[in-house]
């Protein structure tokens, strides 16, 4: 027992007498929460619009100030001809514009209904759809609130809310997923490479040569990081909190409870994967670049899984990430409890059991 | 006979803040030379025969190599030099074949002239046959020999040898050195460190670097007598004995 | 009793290309200063991890302190000291925590069983809270020494402990080993210095995976089949072509300030021969003596033998 403590101890010293590695480990998670909460966002701000106001009367001008009052759009100029319109789509220097006809105002009172066009760039679909259903919006609403009584009749419309992100925060979506995955690539990568280490610098073959256990040095590996990603954790929870403004809707004791189990999942991978290679190069390489296209892709996070087909659906179900992502989202997003996350836990916790087995019993107490 | 001097330096000294690695060393070395810089690990050597290879600027002093200077002159000092270590010679996972035309190609040596010179080298060596082997699949010894004749085959004035025999076992440690013979005598000056004191008495002029200065400087019969001693082995031993660096 | 026995080991690698441990067989006794004397690539590690346990022989059967090496191999763990090339410490650990790192896997403390390593532990106890990664060569040689010692193992195996180390620390390590042995371990050492072998009671000259020679020094020396000469002269390189080019010499090889010949003829005195040849090439300064051989002369001559597996390495 004592020699276990004193391998941890060692191995504590190890990791803070390696100031480089502190700093990836601290410093990577840091600035990736920073980067999608900040720089990554699939909101629409500031889009440049041109318009062309042929009908210049009192009703295009009211839309027209109304557009301007949301800060979705900026408007980049006025404009009569077509061929301006034109120009400016092909110098890339507006992402929609919005076409008003001669008679506008004349029409929508008169007759009822009027046309605008709304044109965008479709060489980006995904703006382009934003941009055309906040327009869509703006118009519906100036409609109502100038003709409330405007009997279109039959007509439903639809309210539009979204649950659980009433603002449309579009960080939200991305906190939980880069926890799992930046939990994933540190947890794993400094486990395998510390383990690693010792084979290269070939202190692992004087402690082969030793009465220690194997699985106590798999054990005192582990341990430090173990610590350190909760640490880790910690640090995440709280950028997330007060510099995203990101609210923890369910129990955090429960979240933290999830996490620790997600982190021995990670620390487990992280050992088998050092059973395979000497090289600390490899090492990293594998947990780094190997598992990182995966996690990012298969977690559900960027891309949603149900849009896959289904044998990729099903290589998702390998993946840790992908069931600690569904629990975070329900915990932390959702405030719910474990009633409704206890299928997703007993996954995690049977991935972790078969890691462990399997890593421990590949531990070779030979060199070769 | 007044020999052209390849080296020389004056006053020589590189430090590291209050630490001098490199204290004031002077020495020349002439043509045809070969000539043994020893020491013991920390007294200097690496670091003043990196000054020497144009690979580190002194802190004071002067210093020429092929007549180049090495404060303003490094590129030119290392275009005509060569160089082989125990720690580095050739690139494993090619063939030697391709070792040899990479370094020929490397240091500028026209391509008609690496054909001529590459079929030389390798009869000389006997590897016509394992022209096309892995240098990785070669024993230590023949890599050690390749990796000297490679160095060489630029034809520069000087080849820096660090260590080229360690771990080699008796004969081929013998055959090397005839090979440095046979370069010393058309004309290449050796610059060679060595840990085995029996290479020593081979060198025509040997130094002893101790705490970063040169201690000893003159053929290895001058020191012997010079020291009382039987063999290099006892006037090492003499003067890294008092050597305060050993347990730093 | 025969501390460590290894009986026709075999080790390929890489499927079978490269036969690093070829059919060894040999004894150490106990509390013996044991020496295996041989280059790199001589099969020296492979052996030693045989028998350390963390690696498997192909062929054969090894034993250590009387345990089989592949069944019992936790036992051998328990009670051998091993140091392996390149002193393999934590770099970043202080020798102090090095020490009481490794006193605690093998389940004992520094204090108990300082009185062993004292006389090393002397010498660089004032750089205890140094990390062993900013230690001199010498100093990381004697700390892992230390490391290995401190469970009062009863064989100790050290695979090439003074290679990359300066001359002087070398003379002070063999002096260590030579007080070790006193208190009766047995130890096996490896090394490519031939000059070490002296300071053993009994060695191997290994090359190539095989043994050339099991003895003590001054037997293989004494083995020496022929008279050894040592000749000088003014001009070495011209008198070593000279003497290369008659064919009355058998070896001729640069020696330190010497060359040693031996010669074909063995029954008429070499002296005279030698005396004629270097005179008729106008030689000066002419030196010639009888000499003893030293195991680096045994060992040149063994490697040269037919079936000492040396491959393309032709006499010069």
């Amino acid at each position: 027992m004592q020699q276990l403590f004193v391998f941890i101890r060692k191995e504590f010293y190890h990791v803070f007498r390696d100031r480089r590695t502190l700093l990836v480990m601290f410093g990577l998670p840091a600035v990736q929460i920073l980067l999608f909460g900040f720089a990554m966002t699939s909101e629409m701000k500031n889009a440049r619009m041109v318009i062309s106001d042929n009908a210049r009367d009192v009703q295009s001008q009211q839309l027209i100030n109304k557009i301007k009052a949301s800060s979705y759009f900026t408007i980049s100029e006025a404009v009569t001809d077509y061929r301006d319109v034109e120009r400016a789509f092909k110098k890339d220097e507006v992402k929609c514009a919005l076409i008003f006809p001669a008679g506008f105002g004349n029409d929508l009172l008169n007759g009822g209904r009027a046309q605008v066009q709304i044109i965008t760039d479709g060489s980006d679909p995904n703006t382009a759809k934003t941009i055309i259903n906040y327009l869509t919006a703006i118009i519906t609403e100036y409609r109502q609130q100038q003709f409330p009584a405007a009997a279109l009749p039959y007509k439903i419309t639809p309210e539009i809310r979204m649950l659980y992100n009433e603002e449309g925060n579009g960080s939200l979506n991305f906190i939980p997923g880069v926890m799992a995955l930046i939990l994933m690539l540190v947890c794993t990568a400094l486990t395998s490479v510390s383990i690693v280490k010792e084979k290269e610098m070939g202190t692992m073959e004087v402690l082969l040569v030793s009465p220690f256990k194997p699985v106590l040095v798999l054990i005192s590996k582990a341990v430090p990081y173990l610590v350190l990603s909760f640490i880790n954790f910690t640090l995440i929870v709280l950028l997330s909190v007060f510099a995203l403004h990101v609210e923890i809707k369910g129990s955090i004791f429960l979240l933290f409870l999830e996490s620790t189990l997600f982190i021995i999942t990670c620390l487990s991978l992280g050992l088998l994967i050092s059973n395979t290679t000497s090289s600390q190069q490899t090492a990293l390489l594998i947990c780094m670049m190997g598992l990182m296209m995966p996690t990012m892709v298969f977690t559900g996070f960027m891309f949603p899984l149900e849009n896959m087909p289904w044998p990729f659906r099903v290589i998702s179900n390998i993946l840790p990430s992908r069931w600690y992502y569904i629990i975070i989202k329900a915990v932390m997003l959702k405030g719910l409890g474990f009633k409704y996350i206890w299928k997703e836990t007993l996954v995690l916790a049977g991935m972790t059991l078969v890691l462990l087995t399997i890593a421990l019993k590949k531990f070779k107490i030979r060199l070769q | 006979m007044t020999a052209e001097k390849v080296i020389t330096c004056k006053d020589l000294t590189k430090k590291f803040g209050d630490f001098y690695a490199v204290n004031r060393i002077s020495f020349d070395v002439a043509r045809g030379e070969i000539f043994g810089f020893l020491g013991a690990n920390g007294a200097g050597k690496t670091t003043a025969m990196r000054i020497l290879c144009g690979l580190s600027y002194p802190s004071s002093g002067e210093a020429t190599v092929a007549g180049f200077n090495v404060y303003k002159q490094q590129e030119s000092i290392k275009k005509n030099i060569g160089y082989m270590s125990q720690k580095f010679s050739l690139y494993e996972d090619l063939s030697i074949l391709e070792n040899i035309t990479f370094f020929g190609g490397v240091y500028g040596v026209s391509r008609k002239e690496i054909k001529t010179r590459s079929q030389d080298l390798l009869e000389r060596l006997g590897l016509q046959q394992q022209a096309k082997k892995m240098v990785g699949e070669l024993p230590l010894g023949w890599k050690q020999k390749l990796a000297f004749s490679v160095a060489i085959f630029h034809r520069p004035k000087i080849v820096f040898l660090d260590e080229p025999t360690g771990g080699v076992d008796p004969v081929t440690r013998r055959q090397f050195w005839d090979m440095i013979y046979g370069a010393a005598a058309s004309g290449i000056t050796i610059f060679v460190t060595t840990h085995y004191m029996d290479e020593a008495e081979y060198c025509n002029r040997i130094s002893i670097m101790v705490d970063g200065r040169v201690e000893a400087l003159d053929t290895p019969a001058n020191l012997k007598k010079q020291f009382s001693a039987a063999d290099m082995n006892e006037v090492f031993y003499q003067l890294a004995r008092g050597a305060r660096r050993s347990g730093e | 009793m025969a501390s460590v026995t290894v009986q026709h080991i075999s080790k390929t690698y890489n499927a079978g290309t490269v036969l690093a441990v070829d059919d060894i067989s040999f004894e150490v006794q106990q509390g013996e200063l044991f020496g295996l004397i041989g280059p790199d690539g001589a099969g020296k590690t492979s052996l030693f991890r045989i028998l350390t346990t963390v690696l498997l022989a192909d062929k054969g059967n090894a034993s250590v302190a009387g345990y089989d090496v592949v069944k019992d191999y936790r036992a051998i763990r328990k009670c051998v000291g091993y140091m392996p090339g390149k002193f393999s410490l934590y770099q970043d650990l202080t020798i102090e925590e090095n020490l009481e790192f490794f006193a605690t896997v093998f389940g004992t403390t520094l204090k108990a069983n300082y009185d062993l390593i004292k006389d090393i532990y002397d010498q660089i106890e004032p750089f205890k809270n140094r990390r062993a990664g900013k230690l001199s060569g010498g100093m990381k040689q004697k700390l892992a020494l230390c490391c290995a010692l401190i469970h009062k193992p009863e064989v100790l195996l050290l695979d090439e402990p003074t290679t990359g180390v300066d001359a002087v620390s070398r003379k002070e390590f063999w002096d260590m080993l030579k007080r070790l042995k006193q208190q009766g371990i047995t130890i096996l050492v490896s090394t490519p210095y031939m000059d070490e072998a002296n300071l053993c009671e009994r060695i191997a000259l290994i090359q190539n995976g095989r043994i050339l020679s099991v003895d003590t020094p001054p037997n293989i020396v004494k083995a020496y089949p022929v008279n050894l000469y040592a000749v000088k002269a003014a001009e070495i390189y011209r008198l070593l072509t000279d003497l290369r080019n008659n064919p009355q010499i058998e070896s001729c090889y640069a020696f330190g300030e010497f060359l040693h010949i031996t010669i074909r003829d063995k029954d008429r005195e070499g002296e005279k021969i030698l005396k004629d040849i270097i005179a008729a090439g106008g030689h000066r300064d002419i030196v010639i003596k009888k000499i003893t051989p030293t195991i680096e002369d045994s060992f040149i001559r063994l490697m040269n033998q037919p079936g000492a597996g040396v491959s393309g390495l032709a006499i010069p």
